[in-house]
């Protein structure tokens, strides 16, 4: 669907307020109300016992207002965090306590906390609580885990949070008989989301009506929400819970309830005083939550032309000290490996671990760069193994687009089958191998190559099942002076909400762009949400505001067909107008509309006279509101889908590589994208630029470098190489293709999480490309790769 | 309160003498958003890394997380609220909104300043000299690229306006 909006590169509306300062975010709450500050005594060990807290030095600081410990928590806020996603699998799921209760699992875990007047005094005070600690053996890294000879939790001693098979197919059978067969053994390092403003919670309680509101940097609103109110027994309506501007989240920010979002709100309402936390940065390194450390293990079968008819994959995933999140991650790597293909027969095993260190929930992809990994880089084994072209074997092996509705035979992470809504891939392929000039690359290498320069080109494809459920909503009211208030329940932490859903109510409705307003992750405004996670806000806030748009559009029809006497088949709108068509001068203003959906008793404007009971003849026999309908120009609509769509793309990238020192450098970088229906191109751009450099960071420079006794060496921007603009390509080349999915009314499929999925697989290929070394773990930085190159001359150098 | 001493303190701060007494520790980034309540000024690392607490100093970019308020007095400081001339955004906040130059918009208040008096010293940039001006910012969400071209194109609109 195009209209006047969507589909058009709209500026954004958050801009004028975040160029000049005038941001809301959560440490920019309430300066100047007289709030106090807490900070943490936290962890210095990934593994010990508390013997005794004592906290006497830290009473004597000037300023301090309370210390809290796991001894003054009570009722449910004393119990463990809970399980968010259960799920069958998960036999030994174990959470966190919000100040450690006598064990500490990571360096970082919250130990006791201090209110003060400021963070200062409270950082004063944290340093004069003495802690006295046993030290138990650490547990760090999967092949620790694995080998089980210390126990994270004292009550798992494998180590085995969750153990998961599914299988279509009879994989052994298909294996045994494959003419070609193959192993592979993959790993992926930690990486995280890395948001440039951290956690932040700032809670105010009002002890004249016994509410809370709470102000908090997450991507839900509504369930951070309902946790606070189960934490601290308060009943949800005397609870509203707030995400104001929130400065990048890209996952780590949809884990809650974070400790400290329920031990703010707790210290607010004991000491009657707003209180806030802010995370430093190295607080959110080792207390917040990493991703994507993986083993892998592949075994493929396959015929002649690179058909895979059999896929044996078993992998072990890092999950780090607790499992708040369930396994939403490795279920998406389990699942969503498959990517565009349609293997013979496929068998996935995998074992979520515990490790003593920070806990490990979704970062943008989400398990899927660690599947894409182990699929591309198996096409590419299979390509060299058969002599084939690399794009030759994909194309072998793509689900074809006759083939939509397509059944992978698999459970997706929602818990529903995994079933693709639509897709044409060997258009997509067609499409990249254009825009990188695939075809005509071998001879350019050959070139280099008899220069002495290192060139390589490497390809990777994915399918990203986007708008998991089970529902969002959203509120569209027309007020009296013709403006539209939209309220949504999800969040914004920077993809221009308040933007796009503007975009799609301004064409549903019929009004100026200008007129229309979007409120996000607002209990107060709405009460009923999921989250912003899963590239699903476009698909489903997008749909719901679409619903809510088209029943207002229906609503404000029936009543000014009333007021023109005329037929609303005859009606539309127009600039905010709705006019008989043909004849312009019988028309209303969507805002009068409005006045007269609302009849009154009471004018209190000018505008209101025109809805009281004496400004116009009425039909004495009917009721003012006519049965069926409500007062007010609004409607609140939800749109719950019966499965995920799935948005899918395809990366290529051209490296060069230094012989002598073996930098790499990313010559060209291309990516080809279908999201479905675009809503706004420039900020889908901007999404999928944004992931693709965050791919391009886990690829070649992101690690977190935990040491045997799972201290965090790296634990500062100094040390965690982020990129800045001088590690990136300079040359990014985009192409769309759109194929709406038949799931929504708009068909969206979200764009979100795409741009970082197969980036390290097309690296890998790409560099393996032009030093003919394998590359089987990631990242990959210079010296590992010059390493490499020395250890293994055997492989290179390039064919 | 806590009666940890303080000293007074004047600077001018957007073309606006303040006189707020500041705590010796008090970094700058802290008193201009926590004491005078300019919370436009983030704060991303509080190591110097990251360059979202950026302002400038008598008109040369500074990581104000590495400065105390106190060595401030009497200096001229100017944060992203004082970017804008009036209603009339300065050009390097059009910029940023016309080529999608920010997201979240944490990190771009550090950009906008260091900007700001990059295109003071060279107002004319190559596209090397627009990523050599930027690279000592951490931006998560953008990858990059649409700020350069926001560079170029906030150099484009000083001419126009000049």
């Amino acid at each position: 669907m195009v209209g006047r909006y969507v589909g058009a590169p709209v500026r954004r509306v958050e801009d004028r307020r975040l160029v000049t300062g005038n941001g809301r975010y959560t440490d920019d709450i309430g300066v100047h109300t007289g709030t106090l500050e807490a900070a943490f005594v936290r962890s210095p060990h990934a593994h010990a016992r508390i013997r005794d807290i004592d906290v006497t030095g830290a009473l004597d600081v000037d300023g301090v207002v309370a210390i809290y410990t796991y001894e003054d928590l009570a009722g449910a806020a004393a119990e463990p965090l809970p399980i968010l996603i259960p799920h069958p699998a998960l036999h030994a799921g174990r959470t966190a306590y919000v100040l450690a209760n006598g064990v500490v699992h990571h360096v970082g875990a919250p130990v006791a906390m201090v209110v003060a007047q400021n963070r200062y005094l409270a950082e004063d005070a944290v340093a004069r609580i003495s802690v006295d600690y046993e030290i138990l053996p650490a547990v760090v890294g999967l092949d620790a885990a694995r080998a089980a000879e210390h126990a994270v939790h004292e009550d798992v001693p494998d180590n085995v949070a969750a153990h998961l098979t599914q299988q279509v197919g009879d994989v052994d059978a298909a294996m045994a008989t494959a003419p070609h067969r193959l192993e592979l053994d993959l790993e992926i390092s930690r990486s995280c989301s890395m948001p440039l403003e951290g956690k932040a919670v700032h809670a105010r309680w009002d002890p004249d009506d016994g509410s809370l509101r709470v102000y908090s940097a997450t991507q839900t609103a509504t369930s951070v929400r309902a946790a606070i109110a189960a934490k601290l027994g308060l009943p949800l309506p005397k609870v509203e819970v707030i995400a104001p501007d929130v400065g990048g989240g890209f996952g780590v920010k949809i884990m809650h309830p974070w400790p400290e979002e329920i031990l703010v709100p707790m210290a607010a309402i004991r000491l009657q005083r707003p209180v806030k936390w802010t995370e430093d940065r190295r607080e959110h390194f080792i207390s917040s939550a990493h991703e994507r450390g993986q083993q892998q293990h592949i075994s493929v079968g396959f015929d002649d032309q690179g058909r895979i008819l059999a896929l044996d994959v078993t992998f072990w995933h890092d999950n780090g000290a607790y499992t708040p999140y369930g396994i939403i991650c490795p279920i998406v790597t389990s699942t969503q490996l498959l990517g565009p293909y349609k293997p013979g027969a496929y068998r996935v095993d995998f074992h979520s671990m515990y490790t003593t260190t920070v806990i490990v929930t979704p970062y943008r992809g989400a398990g899927r760069p660690q599947g894409a990994f182990a699929m591309e880089r198996t096409m590419d084994r299979i390509a060299q193994t058969l002599g084939l072209d690399r794009t030759a074997v994909r194309a072998a092996n793509f689900i074809q687009p006759d083939e939509f509705p397509f059944d992978q035979g698999l459970i997706f992470q929602d818990g529903r089958p995994l079933i693709y809504d639509s897709g044409d891939y060997p258009a997509q392929l067609e499409m990249i191998k254009r825009l990188v000039d695939w075809d005509g690359f071998a001879d350019r290498q050959a070139a280099a190559q008899a220069q002495g320069r290192l060139l390589g080109i490497g390809i990777g494809c994915y399918v990203e099942g986007t708008g998991p459920g089970p529902y969002e909503g959203a509120h569209v009211q027309v007020l009296t002076d013709g403006s539209v208030e939209v309220a949504i329940g999800l969040t914004s932490q920077g993809q221009g909400h308040q933007t796009v859903f503007a975009q799609i109510v301004a064409d549903e409705l019929g009004v100026p762009f200008e007129q229309v307003r979007v409120t996000t992750g607002d209990t107060r405004r709405f009460g009923y949400a999921v989250g912003t996670f899963a590239s699903r806000a476009a698909v489903m806030s997008g749909s719901a505001v679409a619903l809510a748009a088209r029943s207002v559009r229906a609503k404000a029809l029936r009543v000014a067909a009333d007021a023109l006497e005329a037929s609303e088949d005859d009606l539309e709108i127009v600039d905010g107008v709705v006019a008989v068509r043909g004849n312009p001068t019988a028309c209303i203003e969507l805002g009068q509309v409005a006045v007269l959906s609302n009849p009154l008793r009471y004018a209190f404007d000018e505008a209101a006279k025109a809805a009281t009971q004496f400004a116009r003849p009425a039909d004495p026999d009917r009721p003012p509101v006519a049965e069926g309908e409500a007062p007010g120009l609004e409607s609140r609509d939800y749109y719950s889908p019966p499965r995920c769509t799935f948005a899918s793309g395809m990366h290529a990238a051209i490296v060069e590589i230094d012989p002598e020192t073996s930098e790499i450098s990313i010559e060209k970088y291309c990516v080809v994208h279908d999201c479905g229906t675009l809503i706004n191109p420039m900020i889908v751009r901007g999404q999928v630029h944004g992931g693709v450099a965050q791919g391009i960071a886990g690829a070649l420079y992101e690690t977190l470098d935990y040491d045997e006794h799972g201290q965090l060496r790296n634990a500062s921007f100094m040390d965690f190489l982020m990129p800045y603009v001088t590690e990136l390509p300079a040359r990014l080349e985009l192409d769309h293709q759109q194929t709406p999915s038949p799931l929504n009314p708009l068909g969206i499929k979200g764009a979100g999480e795409a741009g970082v999925i197969p980036v390290s697989a097309v690296l890998a290929a790409a560099v393996e490309d032009a030093t003919g070394i394998r590359i089987e773990s990631m990242p990959l930085s210079p010296s590992r790769l010059f390493h490499l190159r020395q250890d293994r001359p055997g492989e290179g150098p390039a064919q | 309160m806590s009666d940890e001493p303080t000293h007074p303190i004047t600077l001018t701060v957007n073309g606006v003498r303040r006189s707020q007494p500041a705590v010796a520790r008090r970094t700058l980034c802290d008193y201009l958003r926590h004491d005078l309540g300019l919370t436009g000024t983030h704060v991303g690392c509080e190591h110097g890394v990251c360059g979202a607490c950026t302002v400038l100093l008598d008109g040369e970019p500074v990581r104000s997380c590495l400065i105390f308020a106190v060595s401030v007095h009497g200096h001229q400081v100017t944060t992203v609220e004082g970017l804008a001339e009036g209603e009339q955004l300065s050009p390097e906040q059009q910029a940023f909104g016309e080529c999608h130059a920010l997201q979240c918009g944490f990190c771009t208040p550090g950009f906008l300043t260091t900007i700001t008096a990059g295109l003071a010293e060279n107002p004319d940039p190559t596209r090397d000299q627009a990523v050599a001006m930027i690279a000592g910012n951490l931006c998560r969400c953008t990858g990059y690229h649409a700020i350069v071209d926001a560079v170029l194109r906030a150099a484009e609109l000083r001419r126009e306006r000049s």
